[in-house]
């Protein structure tokens, strides 16, 4: 049977994030031949409403407050759960974004409704729609399902692709208005620490380095090829532990779990709670003295030698490939 | 202050996954104290050292989970409650877990509650917040750092790499992120201490929860292990060689780059 769907598209800095679009061809897939409805909440967000029905909503709904300038449980929530009784969707889609973690198990207990974590593929239609999870931080999956009552899925950024952008398409745009009151919470400030603005969880390539990087200057050469590759950077717990970089950019069993396109791990070992966080990443490169490094059994390629050496000679390469594109 | 920390058993993290007759194998697997929970306890020791009070850990689970819960009285936690639904339920998912944390904790007058922002084997991170609603409470998730004054309370967390500096207020529900804290290891003196400490244990019945109050709302369909990946190709030939082989093979045979 088909299914209206309710999806969230995401705002960061003035621009949709790529996983709204995502969310949208999710929507579609539960949806089985009923209506995308996308929603948009924020201080000022109207501008924003033609894309999301150029990448397949089929109408947007928008709810603009001063007081959703930031993300607050709260304030999203009320907002959400305004439209929800207004629309009464039978699925609703979220990005697994830090915004979407936080705010989509307040809902569905509002809604008292089960919902399905972290989705990186969606099987069959309406009624059966099957959810695809990564479990033990990707060292196992489990497909699952809603019992009963509103199918409610976050998907996690990069693995469901989003329908070609079509300008052509068109949709009805309106606006609820709902009035936001009793913020628990008070944004005091954000404070960008992340490399060149491109999220780790979102990157379509992944430049991390482990221990071999030595230092906090060693992730210098790692960043250079991250930023010419428009990617971002990434690190083992080893690197962590050892400061050479922040915990946010841990990735494994604890820090994050990435799927790039492109992997390329410099002086990592691969020890399995880091192998848990990247190795289903679609293409994965090993740079590592040691030819017995762990990393090498889930690399696609392998250059055994000095990441100090390998990386500024494959920023070389890189550099040249463009010139000549 | 009244705290409160949920913690997880879940394996560790060294553990390979073994799948047989649909379901994850436990025999002979090490189990832990989920690892963001420890930054969860061990901020709740902290922030009891400086300001007075009492910690209680709570777990959902069976007989095995008062280890971790020893563990966790031996890091520093004053008293421990293990939530026993081996006999009652068949199956938990987040609204469940979430609900029967709800009933245990209503009348607790909780002025915090500390969690870990994801379990490592479920990997959801729904439980906490969706507790925080149920109790009528604010909640922080992915949090970095933690300053109690009074009532008033400022936090960083860690939004995806990015921090977020916020204030609001006692009571309220947490979820640790790396970076809050370092761990401490049990000692010795708090190993034999642990023994003594209060550790009670409660069913449904004691919680007046109904069977039915707690059906599941997500149904697992199938657990499987992902297809084993294929060594690759170690590159050989004078380094720029390789490098040079290796840009060639990513723009033209992967087609990443």
């Amino acid at each position: 049977m088909s299914k209206k769907v309710l999806v969230l598209g995401e705002v960061r800095e003035g621009s949709l994030r790529n996983v709204s679009f995502e969310a949208i061809a999710a929507g579609l897939q539960i949806a089985d031949g009923g209506e995308v409805v996308g929603l948009l909440v924020g201080d000022a967000v109207a501008d924003l409403t033609q894309e999301l029905i150029a990448y397949g909503a089929s109408r947007v709904i928008t709810v603009e407050h001063p007081h959703l300038k930031n993300y607050t449980s709260d304030g999203y929530s009320q907002a959400i759960l305004a439209v929800i009784e207004q629309e009464n969707p039978e699925a609703i889609v979220f990005g697994h974004t830090s915004l979407g973690k936080d705010l989509s198990p307040k809902i569905a207990s509002r809604l008292q409704s089960g919902l399905i974590s972290d989705v990186t593929e969606i099987q069959g239609a309406g009624d059966d729609t099957v959810f695809v999870r990564p479990i033990y931080s990707g060292k196992a999956f489990e497909k699952v399902k809603i019992k009963e009552g509103i199918i409610f899925a976050t998907i996690r950024p990069n693995n469901i692709p989003p329908l070609v952008k079509d300008d052509s398409r068109s949709g009805e745009v309106s606006s609820v208005s709902v009035d936001i009151t009793n913020l628990r919470t008070i944004i005091k400030e954000v404070v960008r620490k992340s490399t060149e603005g491109v999220d780790l969880s979102e990157a379509k390539v992944v430049v991390a380095g482990g221990r071999g990087v030595k230092s906090e200057e060693g992730f210098e050469p790692l960043k250079e090829l991250a930023n010419l590759l428009g990617g971002a950077v990434g690190a083992s717990r080893g690197a962590c532990d050892a400061e050479y970089c922040d915990y946010s950019l841990q990735i494994g069993q604890t820090g994050k779990v990435v799927t790039p396109d492109l992997y390329i791990a410099a002086g990592i070992s691969g020890a399995i709670q880091h192998l848990a966080g990247m190795s289903n990443s679609k293409v994965i490169v090993a740079i590592n003295k040691d030819p017995e490094a762990n990393i090498f059994k889930v690399a696609d390629y392998g250059i055994v030698g000095d990441l100090f050496e390998v990386v500024p000679m494959l920023i070389e390469e890189f550099k040249a490939l463009k010139v000549n594109a | 202050m009244n705290i409160f920390v949920l913690v997880k058993r879940t394996f560790d993290t060294e553990e390979k996954i073994v799948v047989s007759g649909g379901k994850i194998q436990e025999d002979g697997a090490e189990f832990i104290i989920n690892p963001y929970d420890e930054y969860a306890i061990e901020e709740a020791i902290q922030k009891r050292d400086a300001l007075g009070g009492k910690v209680t850990v709570v777990t959902i689970g069976g007989e095995d989970a008062e280890k971790q819960l020893r563990t966790a009285l031996a890091m520093g936690a004053d008293e421990a409650v293990l939530i026993n639904t081996e006999d009652d339920l068949d199956e938990l998912d987040q609204y469940s877990s979430a609900y029967i944390l709800a009933e245990y904790l209503k009348d607790k007058e909780a002025d915090l509650i500390l969690a870990g922002n994801v379990a490592i084997d479920g990997g959801s991170g729904q439980v906490g917040p969706r507790l925080a609603d149920l109790l009528g409470i604010n909640y922080v998730t992915t949090i970095t750092s933690l300053e109690i004054e009074g009532t008033n309370v400022k936090i960083v967390r860690d939004i995806e790499g990015d921090a977020e500096v916020l204030e609001t207020s006692l009571p309220l529900l947490v979820t640790a992120q790396q970076g809050l804290n370092e761990p401490r290891y049990p000692s010795l003196p708090g190993i034999m201490k642990a023994k003594k400490k209060p550790l009670a244990e409660l069913e449904l019945d004691d919680l007046d929860i109904d069977e039915d109050d707690v059906e599941v709302k997500v149904e697992t369909v199938e657990i499987y292990l992902p297809p084993q990946k294929a060594a690759g190709r170690v590159l050989e030939g004078d380094l720029s060689a390789q490098v040079k082989e290796l840009v060639n093979l990513l723009h033209n045979e992967a087609k990443v780059v």
